[in-house]
């Protein structure tokens, strides 16, 4: 028996019409604003692509564009060795401790970015400072003031958030390897190294089409973490995209050119994403 | 064989431990911390407090209304995830039911819909809800219901593909109407899938920092998120009250953490793999 229609739409309304003002009128409206002078108000003018021509030749979004890509892909290649490395060491025969680890690693998960960032804020500015007194190691100098340690500042960070939730990811497809195959393996011969490499590893490539989706999508929009930290700073050295079209639209509010930016930076995420879902679906068939 | 499986299963507990602590240190720095005087936090960095004291705590509660930021936060978060929870689980519920070209075009509509990243929309957003004087709290929750509609409904329509028609066609002939169905008989079916639904969507609406920022201009609406920044000033920073401000932010989550441990794991891990 299917649904009448009008309860059909009736079940229907509230989501469509929440959608429909969320997301769909605001984008047409966004597309709009990005060919216009926009003050938050009113349009003043039409432009056409001006504001896209700018955004190319703007240095210091060009420069966020730029460092996102960079904090986001030693991320993504960092969250997934680790999360990984630590899903395989929660999955061996440990009893107990395998939950309590379990819970460790993924905790940072459930605290926000904004809190996440002014905790770091603190271990590198003052329990850094503290072990470079302790151990005169450079190492531990000056952490925050240099775009280089604000960079690794904000990758630690994130490797500190995220590796526990892919982890979790990881651990969902390891526990469904059969166990009969790992055995055969094991009453073949094969050490946990061989294990691990010609059978978990192969059988794990849904997995990273799906882990590397995540962390990519989720390390190119931060936002919260990125303003907790370090603000951008020094000298706009550590502003992340989306900072950047923050401050255009709400600082500067120049919204019409900051609506372009983020069109650009939708984009970027698009292909960037299509790309890797393309190369580790292909493998997936590969493997 | 049985020897050196005890040994890699110790070297396994070793490395997991020393992992867990070095994990674990950067919160044992702000708990530390956050027990000592503003003066010790310059002299005594890594070690632990020579004489604890909670007066941080005090004046940090005080400082940041947490009362009333917790407040804010818990009413944005408990009524977006109940009515994300009702309109998502009944939008899944009528696709589920109609099958047809309709459905798979409103379906694939919703996929769509997700692929638009929020710094698309972020700008007009706010001109349309501004527009028509919707900002603050209930513009903010309805915001989350547009936002966190596509995926709910994916989460809900692939346990409701699994339940069968006759199940709806019993109680059609026994009088029952479709609502009193979904109400009575699919909701409480759908329990596994709405605590995946209330876990990530409370996680992220508690923690969410951007929107709020944006959309909530009254001081006494603020969330806790948004309070966190009277402790990190221009100028002023007062470590041993943002310390102490931190710790009380992130206990709530944890101590729901610790009671519902595997429901707030497995929610995370449902909602990510499917």
């Amino acid at each position: 028996m299917k649904m009448k229609r009008l309860t059909y739409w009736a079940f229907l309304a509230p989501c469509m019409l929440a959608l429909l003002i969320v997301i769909i009128i605001p984008f047409a409206l966004g597309i709009y604003y990005s060919f216009t002078k926009y003050n938050g108000f009113q349009v003043t003018a039409f432009v056409g692509l001006d504001n896209y021509v700018k955004a190319f030749l703007d240095e210091r979004f060009l420069r966020s564009l730029w460092f996102t890509s960079a904090v986001s892909f030693v991320s993504v290649i960092g969250i997934n060795l680790i999360g990984l490395g630590l899903a395989l060491l929660v999955t061996q025969s440990i009893g107990k401790f395998s939950t309590l680890f379990r819970t460790v690693f993924f905790m940072p998960n459930l605290i926000g970015g904004i809190i996440l960032g002014f905790i770091w804020q603190f271990i590198f500015l003052k329990g850094f400072e503290g072990l470079f007194e302790l151990t005169g190691l450079s190492l531990f100098n000056g952490w925050l003031s240099t775009p280089e340690t604000g960079f690794w500042g904000l990758v630690i960070l994130l490797l500190w958030q995220m590796s526990g939730y892919i982890m979790i990811i990881y651990i969902s497809f390891l526990v469904n390897i059969p166990r009969e195959v790992v055995e055969a393996s094991i009453i073949d011969g094969a050490n946990a190294w061989q294990t691990f490499w010609r059978i978990k590893f192969p059988l794990l490539a849904p997995v990273f089409t799906i882990s590397l989706f995540l962390s990519l999508s989720n390390t190119f929009k931060v936002y919260d973490q990125n303003m907790a930290l370090t603000k951008g700073g020094p000298f706009h050295s550590t502003e992340m995209a989306t900072m950047n079209i923050y401050n255009t639209a709400f600082q500067v509010n120049d919204m019409g050119y900051a609506q372009a930016k983020a069109i650009i930076f939708m984009f970027i995420i698009t292909v960037i994403t299509l790309i890797q879902l393309y190369l580790t679906r292909k493998r997936e068939i590969d493997l | 064989m049985r020897n050196n499986k005890r040994i890699s299963r110790t070297v396994f507990i070793l490395l997991g431990t020393v992992l867990s602590l070095l994990w674990l240190y950067p919160l044992y720095l702000i708990v530390t911390n956050s027990l000592k005087t503003k003066a010790e936090i310059f002299t005594n960095k890594l070690g632990l407090p020579t004489s604890p004291t909670l007066a941080n705590y005090k004046d940090a509660f005080l400082a940041m209304d947490f009362y009333r930021s917790f407040v804010n936060s818990f009413i944005i978060t408990f009524f977006s995830v109940v009515i994300i929870c009702i309109c998502t689980s009944m939008a899944a519920y009528a696709l589920s039911r109609r099958p047809g070209k309709l459905s798979s075009f409103i379906y694939f509509g919703f996929a769509l819909l997700m692929l638009v990243p929020f710094q698309a929309i972020m700008i007009p957003l706010v001109s349309v809800f501004g527009s028509i004087d919707m900002l603050n709290r209930i513009g903010l929750i309805i915001m989350y219901l547009g936002l966190a509609s596509s995926m709910s409904i994916f989460l809900y329509y692939g346990t409701l593909r699994g339940l069968p028609q006759e199940l709806d066609e019993a109680s059609l002939i026994d009088g029952a109407n479709r609502f009193q169905i979904y109400l009575y008989i699919i909701f409480p079916l759908l329990k596994p899938t709405t605590i995946t639904v209330v876990v990530i969507n409370a996680l992220w609406f508690w923690n969410d920092y951007l929107l709020p920022s944006i959309v909530i201009n009254k001081d006494g609406l603020y969330t806790i998120p948004l309070k966190m920044f009277y402790f990190f000033g221009e100028y002023t920073k007062q470590w041993h009250l943002a310390l102490a401000g931190l710790v009380i932010a992130i206990l709530p989550v944890i101590i729901v953490y610790m009671f519902l441990q595997k429901h707030i794991v497995q929610g995370i891990s449902e909602g990510a793999v499917k």
